[in-house]
């Protein structure tokens, strides 16, 4: 489908984000032998054979057994292994959910829960394997990070970062593959949104697959009216960089948010909450998936229907400009 | 400790727990008196762990899965010091940590459970990762009759013997009741040992008010080289108040002041035969 391509070309084009989670897991297991992964039967979409062949010794296979494979998950992790958990975002964070809140946050073992094929994803497969819930119900559980990153720069920054933290963590990936966002910006840390386009008349919220129709939106908009508008890869939604928010809501000017993920309880509901309570007078939208049976098709289809795209937030944008 | 100072030390577990959910007007009283004798023998005769040494990585892990017991556990990780037993003075308080379920606040508790089927999961997870590290302490659990429906427990079974995790020992306390009826009118799990031992347990039955035969089995193992070790401890719901065996209204009652005398009175009786 043309609508799943990238078709900009002034952007270096890299991998999928879960590709590059699961070579980055290799690169650190060669050196650091406690670094566990557990698998229910995810490694093939995970991407992670080739480390299951290389590192018998330091991956758990569990079956499609996603509440064992959470607890077993917080039990390797209370033994002291660095335990990367993996399974399709969709069946993690929902099946799971009551290990996630009780087996790694409530009682602190800091595993770390990897959402491969995350979002809409899996396209025509259908509600069941999309994850449009997972920040709504994880920003709802008290000790767990929740991190979506928008390039293979973000995406290997973070598995590093995340190997070496000693807190709760999920991680969200989709299987597009995705462009470099920006040269410029090679600054990563958890909670501290990435700038991947400056400007100042119009701020793009983001994250994950979500930034390069973002980034695209931008690009058109200075094409077209001469609009700079900023673009940000909030890939932390909790903790939400608070700072950047502040800085936004000084500025005033309009801001717009783009998530793939249910309107409810979402990326823009966070940055809203935030903003709204401190006295923020910005014109406000957000773009994500609206509350209701989800159309069917490719996750590119879905995508342009809800206007997560290009255009789509480029409408959205010149509605709230005006 | 003699044989006999661990029976008066049940029946002092007894009273104990019996005195904290009577002053916090809550607890899991019968549930707590059928898997105390359990808790005894763990921490008296079992158990490689040290109150001012929890988190030695050596240690063996205790993680109790019927976390609604916890008034029983409390009482004995009091008893052996882990911390001092007039904490339990706040049991259920504003802002204790001696709350209705263990939480890793309190010094000798493994992981924050009260959700049911979640304590075995975590123990397979601990005991794969003793025998990556080739450690040789043991992994032990707590289940509750009533939470063998929970389908987590059924997934970890089979990943218990899938891993050969003989380092893993499963203890069953099979009280026969839960908060609406008997576990058969309930949901039946009979033919429990065929189901075990079919997903591939080595499975063991004792009484579990009998303390040598909770040491012995407790203290044994592995039952059989490569396997997971499950041990069914037959006990009673409200063992040792004599009008709260058995009574369903005892899951969690808590006694009236006469009641309360009363307990502890048969208590008195019990000790002054051992």
């Amino acid at each position: 489908m043309e609508l799943d391509k990238i078709i900009e070309t002034d952007l270096k084009m890299g991998s999928a984000n879960q590709e590059v989670f699961a070579d980055t897991l290799e690169s650190l297991a060669v050196i650091d032998k406690s670094i566990i992964v557990v698998t229910s039967d995810s490694r093939g979409s995970g991407k992670l054979v080739p480390f299951g062949q290389k590192f018998p010794e330091q991956i758990v296979e569990v079956g499609i057994a996603e509440q064992n494979l959470v607890g077993v998950a917080a039990g390797l992790a209370s033994a002291g292994k660095k335990t990367f958990a993996i399974s399709p975002a969709c069946f993690l964070t929902a099946r799971a959910l009551e290990q996630i809140k009780n087996d790694v946050a409530y009682s602190d073992n800091p595993v770390k829960l990897v959402g491969i094929s995350a979002g809409v994803s899996y396209g025509a497969l259908g509600t069941t394997h999309h994850s449009l819930h997972d920040f709504a119900v994880l920003r709802a559980i008290n000790n767990i990070i929740i991190v979506v990153p928008a390039d293979n720069f973000e995406t290997e920054q973070a598995v590093l970062l995340a190997a070496k933290l000693d807190q709760p963590i999920y991680l969200r990936f989709g299987k597009k593959l995705m462009p470099f966002l920006s040269e410029e910006n090679q600054e990563f840390e958890f909670g501290k949104g990435r700038i991947v386009r400056e400007g100042n008349d119009l701020t793009i919220i983001a994250n994950g697959e979500t930034v390069y129709p973002a980034w695209q939106a931008a690009k058109a908009l200075e094409e077209k009216h001469d609009v700079a508008a900023k673009v940000v890869s909030m890939h932390t939604i909790k903790p939400l960089d608070t700072a950047l928010l502040d800085e936004l809501a000084a500025e005033g000017k309009p801001i717009i948010t783009v998530e793939e993920h249910m309107v409810n309880g979402g990326l823009g509901e966070a940055c809203a909450s935030y903003l709204f309570q401190k006295g923020a007078r910005n014109r406000f939208h957000i773009i994500g998936i609206p509350d209701e049976y989800t159309v069917t098709g490719s996750q590119g289809e879905i995508f342009k229907h809800y206007g997560i795209s290009r255009d789509g937030i480029l409408a959205k944008a010149e509605a709230l400009l005006k | 400790m003699t044989d006999k100072d661990l029976k008066l030390k049940s029946v002092f577990l007894r009273k104990n727990l019996l005195k904290y959910i009577y002053k916090a007007k809550a607890g899991h009283t019968g549930g707590s008196l059928s898997c105390v004798d359990i808790l005894n023998v763990l921490y008296n005769r079992v158990l490689n762990v040290k109150p001012n040494d929890f988190k030695n990585p050596d240690r063996d892990r205790y993680i109790q899965s019927k976390g609604h017991c916890v008034e029983a556990l409390f009482v004995t990780l009091a008893d052996r010091g882990f911390f001092p037993e007039s904490d339990l003075e706040t049991l259920c308080q504003y802002r204790s940590h001696y709350i209705g379920h263990p939480t890793k606040k309190v010094n000798g508790v493994e992981q924050n459970t009260g959700a049911l089927g979640h304590g075995l999961p975590i123990c397979v997870g601990e005991a794969i990762a003793a025998k990556l590290d080739k450690k040789t302490h043991r992994i032990f659990t707590l289940l509750g009759d009533g939470e063998l429906p929970e389908g987590s427990n059924w997934e970890a079974f089979l990943s218990a013997s899938h891993y050969k995790l003989d380092n893993l020992y499963a203890i069953l306390d099979n009280n026969k009741q839960q908060i609406t009826g008997s576990n058969q009118e309930v949901m039946n799990t009979d033919s429990l040992r065929d189901k075990l031992e079919a997903f591939g347990w080595s499975v063991r039955e004792v009484d579990g008010h009998n303390l040598a035969e909770l040491e012995e089995a407790l203290n044994t193992g592995p039952f059989e080289v490569g396997k997971p070790n499950f041990i069914i401890a037959h006990t009673i719901k409200g063992k040792g108040i004599s009008y709260m065996e058995r009574v369903l209204k005892w899951h969690h009652g808590v006694p009236s002041p006469e009641q309360y005398d009363l307990a502890l009175s048969e208590l008195d009786a019990a000790e002054a035969l051992i």
